[in-house]
């Protein structure tokens, strides 16, 4: 039992799981009906459910996703993609204009979001090549696109915020009929599995935290380490083009400006909540999500709490300072030096 | 696997003098690619760019930006990120015209109150950064947040300062005489500074004297190059990294105070993604993001160029915003793989960059 419990408290998921728990316990004394479902019906007539659950999980999908490849960028290549809100307004562009010059069945959807997967597949490439070839720290080499990627999209779709109406999309975006869960939860869902059967059952995983912990010893063993590093910006590429389309479908229009804005900064945050190292190597898939829906929690219980929505920012910035410090080493090495400590008192006190 | 002896052996012994230092080679490109800019936009567009106010306008718009990517250029050379400085930057803007109109308060009140606010900023950040060892990614990120957040908090809607000797500051030109140029009837009209440039200035050349000639600007480069052997020579590591971020934050509040100046309004918008701007500054100044290379000079440079570029953009025609931020992301392209290029050659190892084919057969295949 004290094994069992130490074995926890060591693992990476202890931190974003302990962040999660705090928010339902405040939220719980502070409302005890916050996480009540409810069934509604909604304006086409499908039964559905709401609740603040359902808007915490449907609200994270995008974060989640990005998450995710984020988590397998920073492990191999020891920093984050900056990129990755731009990237998801280019594919969204993509995704947009196919849909428009086309009438929107769902073969078409599909060839839509393929389309955008290779655009965004391909902007990760660049921003892998220039971090694996030309070793450039990846903050900087997405910097780049950081800056043109908003821009590249406006471009795309010749300077409009087009809209896209379709009951199809709507299926994407909000719900399918006769299925009560949002959609986008569960295509989450399906990727997040997808993912881990992936790192389960191949190699890439383990390659990934190889060439992250130690770049040198993985490429000795034989293991292509530029090819690593770009695979891992492409597949966080393929995770900026769902994350794109997901977020057009929600709201029926693109506007390359605002869509997704602010998100590369939150799904770095889900990383580092999640338990992983920014400085790269081993990672924890789950901890990622865990984060993200920390993150959206937190947002959502702001919200709740009648906090104006740009103060939002403030108090989510004290509340990520106050994990990150409980949940620093030195911090925590500082914490059990004081509990020895005491309990050396203790002991001697009743020593003598 | 080089020994010393190998390493002594590729020292070019013919030449006489001292190989140039990656900083100053990094420098020599930069403004050499200024000055090329420059010169290449007054001999195709003329016009605006023949007049010296317009180049003393880049100053007068951008000296906020010069102030805080000297901050961010030093915190950098130290080996960290701040992407906090625009978030303050709005910050101070905003809490200054409030106490100025408000609060009754004084001008000099004000400077204060931005510096303390720069400062307060800088020592949390330091302390959570360099001592308590969280990554200064997340540390500043959340400064960022909270700074943007609290801006809007002070007050929702922009506001203007109308006190007196604010305005009557703010309104101050240093007028050159002798430099400037001719209007449409044939006047002529000097060229006109704002007091903002003379306190970016000044900081450039401060932060130069700081790091060049004393102690902690060789600290900095040190611990920046290789915090380790930094630590084995008996530095300070995390205090210099400490000081690196107090005086990024006091820097972001001096930006802050400087782009009152200019425009004399708070508004929760101020600054949007300045950060970027002065990161991607500093780097096309020749400033690492690795740390222990950088120059002020440079970063200077950097601003200058980013700034022209987007005036040559429009000049050419190109009107519609979005072409400002492509050339901008492309000529970031440009200087990040020149650095990465001529680095890698200066460490031999930019044969590597080369395909199998094409590398010469003689020497270790590493």
């Amino acid at each position: 039992m004290d094994n069992a419990f130490k074995k926890f408290t060591r693992s990476p998921l202890v931190v974003p799981l302990f962040a999660l728990l705090l928010i339902i316990v405040f939220n719980l004394i502070r409302d005890v009906g916050f996480f009540e479902l409810t069934v509604t019906t909604n304006n086409i007539g499908n039964t559905v459910l709401s609740g603040n659950i359902i808007s915490i999980l449907n609200g994270a999908s995008e974060l989640a996703i990005l998450a995710i490849g984020m988590t397998l960028v920073t492990a191999s290549s020891k920093g984050q993609d900056i990129s990755v809100g731009a990237a998801a307004a280019i594919a969204g562009s993509v995704f947009v204009r196919v849909l428009r010059e086309n009438e929107i069945t769902m073969p078409v959807i599909l060839i839509a979001f393929l389309a955008s997967c290779v655009v965004a597949m391909i902007f990760g490439a660049f921003n892998g090549t220039l971090v694996a070839v030309f070793r450039i720290q990846p903050m900087i080499a997405t910097l780049i696109l950081f800056t043109a990627g908003r821009s590249i999209a406006y471009w795309i779709n010749g300077g409009a915020t087009p809209t896209v109406e379709s009951p199809l999309l709507g299926n994407i975006g909000s719900f399918i009929p006769g299925i009560p869960i949002p959609t986008p939860i569960l295509i989450v869902i399906v990727f997040s599995v997808l993912v881990a059967l992936i790192l389960r059952f191949t190699n890439l995983g383990l390659y990934t935290q190889a060439v992250g912990i130690n770049e040198k010893s993985a490429r000795l063993n034989g293991i292509n380490t530029v090819l690593m590093k770009i695979l891992s910006f492409m597949l966080l590429g393929v995770c900026s083009a769902i994350a794109g389309a997901i977020n057009v479908s929600r709201i029926g229009l693109i506007n390359h400006e605002t869509l997704l804005m602010d998100i590369e900064m939150d799904a770095i945050l889900a990383v580092a909540i999640g338990g992983n190292a920014l400085s790269g190597g081993k990672f924890s898939l789950a901890g990622s999500v865990i984060g993200a829906y920390v993150i959206q929690a937190l947002t959502i219980t702001l919200y709740a709490m009648k906090v104006p929505s740009t103060a939002v920012k403030a108090c989510k910035a004290v509340v990520i300072i106050a994990i990150v410090v409980i949940g620093s080493p030195i911090v925590k090495a500082y914490a059990i030096e004081l509990r020895n400590r005491l309990f050396q008192k203790s002991v001697n006190v009743t020593e003598s | 696997m080089t020994s010393d002896r190998d390493r002594f052996d590729q020292i070019p012994k013919n030449s006489g003098r001292e190989r140039i230092s990656n900083t100053n080679l990094l420098l020599i490109i930069t403004i050499c690619t200024f000055v090329g800019m420059y010169v290449l936009a007054m001999l195709i567009w003329g016009g605006g760019f023949v007049n010296p106010q317009q180049f003393i306008d880049i100053f007068n718009n951008n000296a906020f930006l010069i102030v805080i990517a000297c901050g961010l250029t030093v915190v950098m050379i130290s080996g960290g990120i701040d992407i906090s400085v625009g978030g303050i930057t709005a910050l101070v803007t905003m809490i200054c015209v409030v106490y100025l109109d408000d609060h009754g308060g004084s001008v000099i009140g004000s400077l204060g109150l931005a510096l303390g606010i720069g400062i307060a900023f800088g020592l949390i950040q330091g302390v959570l950064i360099s001592y308590l060892e969280i990554q200064p990614f997340i540390v500043t990120l959340a400064g960022m947040f909270f700074a943007k957040g609290m801006t809007t908090v002070v007050s929702a809607v922009p506001r203007t300062a109308s006190q007196e000797t604010f305005v009557a500051l703010k309104q101050y030109r240093i007028i050159l005489q002798g430099i400037g140029s001719y209007g449409k009837a044939g006047n002529f009209i000097p060229a006109r500074i704002e007091l903002g440039v003379i306190v970016a200035i000044a900081v450039v050349l401060l932060i130069f004297v700081l790091l060049k000639w004393t102690r902690f600007g060789r600290n900095l480069y040190a611990v920046g190059g290789n915090s380790q052997s930094a630590l084995m020579l008996g530095i300070n590591v995390k205090r210099t990294r400490f000081y690196s971020y107090l005086l990024c934050g006091l820097l972001s509040g001096i930006g802050g105070y400087v782009y009152l100046l200019h425009t004399g309004a708070g508004n929760a918008s101020n600054a949007t993604a300045a950060e970027m701007q002065a990161i991607a500054s500093a780097i096309i100044g020749g400033t690492l993001l690795t740390g222990g290379v950088g120059n002020v000079i440079g970063t200077l440079f950097g601003v200058l160029s980013l700034k022209t570029i987007s005036n040559i953009v429009i000049a050419s025609g190109l009107r519609e915003p979005y072409w400002q931020s492509i050339t901008t992301g492309l000529m970031l392209t440009f200087f990040i793989l020149l650095q990465s290029a001529v680095l890698a050659l200066r460490e031999n190892r930019g044969l590597k960059l080369l395909p199998k084919w094409m590398r010469p057969r003689s020497g270790e295949d590493g």
